[in-house]
């Protein structure tokens, strides 16, 4: 056991699938020689060679559709896109034909592919670099959408993501990749790509999140600890299929739900979960639900992406407005 | 078109005009050797160079964001530009400063735009041309339907735009040159093949012996040209830019050239390319080619050059200056311009964020 960061945690998981599975491949833009432009894949087209880890021309489209090409025939590939700014073009083959192969098909044909990219903000990036469209995916029937926190839960799930039967989205938020470090044990044991995670448990109000606002909201978990005030904090990393169970057990225990994400508020994945609870547990609630959201701006240049993002201030103030509701 | 029996002969030519070592080809006309623009279209490679060196020094020192320097490169957009009337368009990509900072570009500007501020896109000169485009190959279309509009208007410009050889491997610079062709639109498409695409090398981005030759399969005419030679880029650009304006439609100009930086600061390019190749492609870079052309000529002095580059660090400084004290964005700059009006229902948004940009906890972890 080692403590290493999400990224290497993510290079880790991929070796392991490769080193399981002769069908796994990757194929990506610089993910060769150059082990990918944030080292997801390093060194491991050195030790898997050329064939399985494709450096490919520039083109997001194409890299999408050979892999549901690739991933028809049964091959399993993970594809990288190098940032989720520059997948739009390649979303075209995910909703047109990852997504619904099975279904066209009635089961002869599938597409056991996944695809990864680096999303959100706060790495003081270029244009264009800073985008979060895990909504985007999770409205489209038939895939996974997976957005991991930790390297933990970043090794075990990218390995049950490969050894998925079905297409699923993999989104890694760039400011977590070397934010800290965690005990990983590469023994090769998934996580299951249905589950919340419970990260902490609390009385007052339950505070639901994912991806690279995590880390803030448990921050705002510790600062609210002080006032007295006690929250729990889910982590929904698999976006979907969604476990909504979870979450409204935690809502009916504390009546207070706050969601925090960093996508813009309008149609973000937060407002399926606040129509999810407002529908089945919406007796338990003794405050409205909150969201604490990216505001609905074209993410911003680095001046200004501390001010679109959700702070741990932003957090708390959304906590404390449930708590003050009732 | 039409008969059973079709054929075709691949012709795309290569112009050179002055050698790697500066010496100016007999094809040279009289007015491609005119002295005075050669020296400024020497001052202007020195100017986009001591730039890049500053620019890059700014982002080592935590001054300046991600930056794709021009180095090696520059008389690709130094000629070009020089070709272009002001009233042109120019769609570039993200490499181009070289070009815009002839076109007016200020230098604070692109250091406001790397610095990640939204204003060093709005060009206080130039507003006619585009911004920087980071989707790669994304800004080829732009460059069509630009073009497209112009000619509709029958306006006397023409538009002119810039694509990395790994921009050439993405389905829309094949769109729209095919576009371009059929449409034949006042267009000059200019690849910028520097040899890579990050740590892609241009072998893998294309089994195609050129990147001009992709014009072919579009009806569109394909010239290669030295890129490190900027009298010949300016002689070609200039000729696709006078077909163009006359009705004769678009061209793909494929650049020659090596990208002698890294990709840019948050690259390392040590991980991927031998070093000794870029030694080797030292020897072939624009601006000591010129250099010594101009010295042999007796048109360049070593006192010139002084003062060219006194001056040049002089100007940097100015506009860095310029850049680090511009004024400070308030939050309410993500709402500005996000519509004409911003709509009724989204000024609470605005408001929240005002609320928390004033507290100083607003950190994050
Ligand atoms: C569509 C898209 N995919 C990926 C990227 C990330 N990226 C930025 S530059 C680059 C390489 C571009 O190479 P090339 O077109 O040769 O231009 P150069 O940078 O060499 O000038 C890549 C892959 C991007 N900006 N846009
Ligand atoms: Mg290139």
């Amino acid at each position: 056991m080692s403590e290493i960061t999400l990224v290497e945690a993510v290079n880790l998981a991929l070796a392991r699938a490769m080193n399981e599975d002769d069908e796994v491949l990757l194929l990506g833009e610089d993910i060769g020689v150059n082990g990918g432009v944030f080292r997801a894949t390093n060194g491991l087209q050195a030790r898997f060679g050329r064939a399985r880890v494709i450096d490919t021309p520039l083109a997001e489209g194409g890299i999408a559709g050979v892999a549901v090409g690739m991933a028809a025939m049964g091959l399993k590939p993970v594809a990288e896109i190098q940032f989720s700014g520059f997948i739009y073009p390649a979303i075209d083959q995910i909703i047109n034909h990852a997504s619904r192969l099975r279904n066209r098909t009635r089961g002869r044909m599938t597409c056991p592919m996944v695809l990864r990219s680096p999303c959100g903000a706060g790495i003081h990036a270029p244009e264009h670099h800073s985008e979060s469209p895990e909504a985007m995916f999770a409205h489209m029937p038939g895939l996974r959408v997976v957005a991991p926190s930790s390297p933990a839960r970043a090794y075990g799930l990218l390995l049950a993501a490969v050894r998925d039967p079905d297409p699923v989205i993999f989104l890694e938020p760039t400011r977590l990749y070397r934010l800290f470090r965690e005990e990983v044990a590469d023994d090769g044991v998934e996580l299951p790509l249905d589950a919340c995670f419970m990260l902490r448990e609390g009385a007052d109000a339950t505070v639901v999140t994912w991806g690279a606002m995590v880390p803030e909201t448990l921050a705002a978990a510790e600062k609210l600890e002080e006032e007295g005030v006690t929250i729990e904090v889910i982590d929904v990393a698999t976006l979907k299929p969604l476990d909504i169970e979870t979450i409204l057990r935690s809502v009916e225990k504390t009546g207070r739900c706050v969601i925090v994400h960093e996508a813009p508020r309008t149609a973000g994945f937060g407002a399926e979960i606040a129509a999810e609870i407002a529908e089945r547990a919406l007796y338990s609630l003794l405050a409205p639900i909150k969201r604490v959201t990216g505001y609905d701006v074209v993410v911003p240049l680095a001046k200004l992406e501390r001010q679109y993002m959700p702070s741990v201030d932003r957090i708390i103030d959304g906590v404390r407005q449930v708590m003050e509701a009732s | 078109m039409g008969s059973m029996e079709m054929g075709f002969d691949l012709n795309v030519d290569f112009v050179q005009l002055l050698s790697p070592s500066g010496e100016i080809s007999k094809a040279a006309s009289a007015s491609a050797k005119d002295i005075d623009r050669l020296v400024r279209f020497y001052r202007a490679m020195t100017r986009t160079r001591t730039f890049d060196n500053k620019a890059i020094s700014l982002q080592r020192t935590g001054q300046l964001g991600t930056f794709a320097s021009a180095l090696g490169q520059e008389a690709i957009g130094i000629g070009t530009a020089a070709a272009m009337e002001e009233r042109d368009v120019l769609v570039p990509s993200y490499r181009d400063h070289a070009a815009q900072f002839s076109r007016g570009m200020s230098m604070s500007e692109c250091l406001l735009y790397w610095g990640g501020d939204e204003r060093g896109s709005d060009f206080k000169h130039a507003r006619g041309d585009f911004p920087n485009c980071v989707p790669v190959a994304t800004q080829a279309p732009h460059a069509v339907g630009a073009a497209y509009a112009l000619m509709m208007r029958k306006e006397d410009r023409v538009v002119v735009t810039f694509i990395g050889d790994g921009g050439t491997s993405n389905g829309a610079f094949y769109e729209a040159l095919n576009m371009a062709g059929v449409w034949k639109t006042p267009v000059v498409v200019i690849i910028n093949n520097n040899g890579w695409a990050i740590s892609t090398p241009r072998e893998l981005e294309s089994a195609a012996e050129t990147l001009a030759q992709k014009a072919v399969a579009a009806g569109v005419e394909g010239r290669q040209v030295d890129g490190n030679d900027v009298i010949a880029v300016h002689e070609v650009v200039r000729r696709a830019i006078e077909k163009a304006r006359s009705g004769g439609g678009p061209t793909l100009i494929e650049a020659l050239t090596y990208r002698l930086g890294d990709h840019t600061t948050a690259d390392d390019a040590s991980r991927y390319r031998d070093p000794e190749i870029v030694r080797a492609q030292w020897t072939r870079e624009p601006i000591a080619r010129l250099r010594s052309y101009l010295v042999s000529e007796g048109a360049w002095s070593k006192e010139q050059e002084a003062e060219l580059l006194k001056a040049c660090a002089e100007e940097v400084d100015r506009e860095v200056a310029a850049y680090l004290n511009a004024s400070p964005l308030s939050s309410d700059a993500m709402f500005d311009h996000l519509y004409a009006k911003l709509p009724d229902s989204m000024q609470w948004q605005l408001e929240d964020a005002r609320r928390f940009a004033e507290r100083k906890e607003h950190g994050d972890v």
